[in-house]
Formats: C-alpha cells, structure tokens, sequence
C-alpha cells in the first residue's frame, strides 16, 4: 500500500511535468490548425521554458521569487496529495494557498499592471472555489469519504449521479487553465491585455517556475475529471482518460471561440452554475443517497 | 546546446511610423507567414522579451520610452529595426523633431530597410537576429565563467562604484538642503 503510495508520488513528480508539457505543446498546436495556422513544434513549451532559464532574472523585489517558489511547492504539493491518495478537501485547501502566494507574489512588485492582474485572480478565486468545494462534497456525499483512494476504488461510476457537478466543475476547469473568456489575470496567448497581467514582473526563472508549476497544476486538475469515471476496472479508467483528452480538446475549442469576458459576468456566471448545477445535484444526491 | 534560438519572443514598439511597417509585423503572425512556426511570439511585455522590434525613427517624445523598453528587457536581448525610418529616419530625416534612426538612442542588432519592410524581410531580419542572440548568449556564458575565476576585482570595483554613488547621493541631499 505504501510502496504504491510512493510509486505513484514519484510518478507524480516526474511524469506530470513532461505530460503537461506535451498538453500544452499539444494545446499550441491544436489551436493553431483551428486558425488555420501550421503551429509551432509540440515541444515548444519545453524549449519556452529551458530558454527562460537561461535568460537573465530581473526582480523588483526579492521577496516576489521567494513567494513563487512557495506557490510551485505547494501546486505541486497539492498534486502529490491527490496522487497519493489523500483528502479532497485538504488538496483544495493547499491548492488555494498556492493560488494566495502567487497573488501575493504579484502584489509585492508593485508594479500597476501586476496589481490589476492579481485583484483579478482574486475575483476569479472567488467565482470557482465554491464550485470546486461542492465537487469535493459531491464525491463525499456519494462514496461516502474525502480520500482519493477510496472515490477511486468505488464500485459504481459516480459520474452519472454527480452529472450537474461534473458540468459545473467543467465550467470553472476554464477558468483554472486559463482559458478564454475567462482568462482575465493572464493568458497565454499574446493578447496583451493588461501587458501580461499576474506575470508582468516575473520573467526569467521566476517565469519559467509558474510555467511548470501550471503543467503541474493541469496534470491533476485533468486527474478531478478522471475521478468521476473512476470505478476500480479497467474500462472505467480507460473512458476517465479519454474523457480528460475530450475535455481539454473542448476547453481549447472554448478558447479559441470566444473572446475574453467582463469579471462581472465570469462571477456571475460561475456562482449561478454552482448554484444551479451543484446544489440542486447535491439536493438530488440527498434524496436517492 | 542553447534553447533561445529555439523560442524568441517578441516585443514590438512603434516608434513614430506612419503604421505600414506595424501592420507588416503583425501580418507576420497571421496564417499566411505564421511566425509561432518558429516559436515566435509577439508579447507585448518587454520582461518577457528577446527580440525587440522597432518600426519607426526616434523623436525626441518617444526616446526616453524606447531606452526602457530596452533596458527592462533581461540579457540576452536584440534590437531589430524594421523599416528604412527605423534604421536611418528615411523621409523624415530632415524633420526638426526627428533624432534619426532608432540606433541614435539604443545599439541596433540587425537593420530590415523597406518601406515598408515585407513580412519576408522582417521574418528574416529576426532571424538573422537569432544568430546574434545566440552568440550573445555564449558570450553571457563564458563572461559568467571569467567571473568566477577572477572574483575580488569585480568586488572592489562594485564597492567603488557604491561608494561613488553614496557622494552622489550625499551630494544631491546637500543641495536639496541648501534649496530649502
């Protein structure tokens, strides 16, 4: 159980850097066929990522890679946690304790741009986090624990009674990738809005840090949708997999559809889905559970 | 092996062109060149940049935001002008508000003449800039290497140049005094 435990740690931590590097290559390609471009290389992110090490680092303040560096450890913390096998609840608490450095790391360069962008990954905090919190419940409400380890083994697919959250946690997926139109505090693609938002004053190393701790962070978000098709054999692991691959081609598709949102409407959009999606499913729950 | 050649990101200025080299670069990006082939991206933020393209001469307005644009770009970094105004202010040459080209302010890498520059020519302008980025990158490596050989020189000399600029600072809160 142990020995398990600390295969899939390790697996964790080598592996989801270089899957999420490939997603992201893959991301950069797909998305340029859509617009009809050839794209770059799929390891693009990779060579992105060596070049910014290399490059010079330009700090306004020290402290701000003191607190990027937090923010890595605990994405990639809260990772390990999941992997592992570990409680839901306690993944979402340290994922958004990273999410909480990064801002701060933001604020501390006092740069304006840096500001805004980190005010707007508060707001967008607060429009996904009750919808994550509800998909934790929903998951205890119908395997009965917060640890991954047992949702995992569970006898039946908990994705047909949680259908309201997995679409509710699909919704908010776009903002955590950050992906159009909810990319409000930074994007990946050089719109420019802002300058580059959060990451304005990160650049060298710091920069290259966010960038694998985000490969990180999408490896085991992907892993939330793999857990609602989860059901201990092999066909179930198998539709979780290829439901993850569905899920990321459909959020590029979402991205490269529409055009970036007001926060007003990415808050109100997110809460109303939690509301409606979510509660009325946990509502659902309690009658047939 | 050296990854920036692999993925130079872009930030683009426009200095004071009439917007015919702009609207060339940005067709760069668009699916008939597609300059993301290349790892190219167009930025908009000097921090993450490499290669900093300017279109447009100098003017006396806009010399001081083209010297910080450039000096917040982090090492390794190259200057590409793009068009005939950027390299030598072309037509407006003679006007009382033109400095010249964008070399009069900050050191130029790779000159793109046209007017206006075809996407061809700045595509290949910046890649003929990778070339130039690369070779600083090793010059950066082996300046690294020196460094670490000869240590306390380099020490001394931040000291001094601490110290001098302590004066200098001693100097301006004197004078700030004597003004109140």
């Amino acid at each position: 159980m142990i020995v398990k435990m600390i295969i899939f740690i390790v697996a964790y931590l080598i592996l989801a850097p270089i899957l999420g590097g490939l997603l992201a290559g893959l991301d950069r390609k797909v998305s340029a066929r859509m617009q009809g471009r050839v794209g770059p290389s799929i390891l693009q992110p990779f060579y992105d990522v060596f070049k910014l090490f290399e490059k010079e680092s330009v700090t306004p303040t020290r402290v701000q890679d003191f607190y990027v560096l937090i923010f890595v450890l605990f994405v990639i913390a809260s990772g390990v946690i999941f992997f592992a096998g570990g409680d839901l609840l306690l993944l979402i608490f340290v994922l958004t304790l990273a999410s909480a450095f990064l801002i701060v790391a933001a604020y501390s360069s006092n740069s304006p741009y840096a500001e805004i962008g980190a005010e707007r990954e508060l707001l967008q905090m607060m429009a996904y986090e009750p919808m994550v919190l509800i998909t934790a419940i929903g998951f205890y409400m119908y395997c009965g624990s917060f640890a991954v380890r047992d949702i995992v083994v569970g006898s039946s697919m908990p994705f047909f009674p949680l259908i309201g959250i997995f679409l509710g946690f699909a919704f908010i997926l776009t903002i955590k990738f950050r992906k159009s139109p909810f990319d409000l505090s930074m994007s990946h693609h050089g719109h420019q809005e802002l300058v580059k938002g959060l990451t304005t004053e990160f650049s060298g190393k710091t920069l290259g840090l966010i960038e694998i701790s985000h490969w990180y962070e999408n490896i085991f978000l992907l892993g939330f949708i793999f857990l609602f098709f989860a059901n201990g054999t092999w066909w179930g692991y198998l539709i979780g997999v290829v439901v993850c691959i569905a899920t990321y081609f459909f959020e590029v598709l979402i991205d490269n559809s529409f055009a970036r949102m007001k926060w007003q409407f990415a808050f109100k959009s997110s809460w109303i889905v939690a509301l409606v999606l979510g509660m009325i499913n946990i509502f659902v729950l309690y009658l047939i559970v | 092996m050296s990854y920036i050649a692999k993925s130079p990101w872009v930030v683009h200025y426009d200095g004071s062109s009439c917007n015919g080299c702009d609207i060339e670069v940005l067709a760069c990006l668009t699916p008939m060149y597609d300059v993301e082939r290349f790892g190219i991206i167009n930025t908009g933020n000097p921090k993450h940049a490499d290669v900093f393209l300017v279109t447009g001469s100098v003017n006396e307005q806009n010399k001081d935001v083209v010297k910080q644009i450039y000096e917040q770009m982090p090492e390794p970094k190259v200057v590409v002008a793009v068009g005939i105004c950027a390299c030598s202010a072309g037509i407006f040459r003679e006007c009382y508000n033109i400095m010249g080209g964008v070399d009069t302010v900050i050191p130029v890498d790779v000159y793109v003449p046209g007017c206006a520059a075809r996407p061809e020519a700045i595509i290949d302008g910046v890649v003929k800039g990778l070339a130039v980025l690369q070779e600083k990158r090793d010059n950066m490596v082996k300046a690294v290497e020196d460094e670490s050989v000869e240590p306390i020189e380099e020490e001394n000399q931040d000291a001094a140049e601490a110290g001098e600029a302590e004066e200098k600072k001693e100097e301006a809160e004197e004078e700030g005094g004597k003004q109140k």
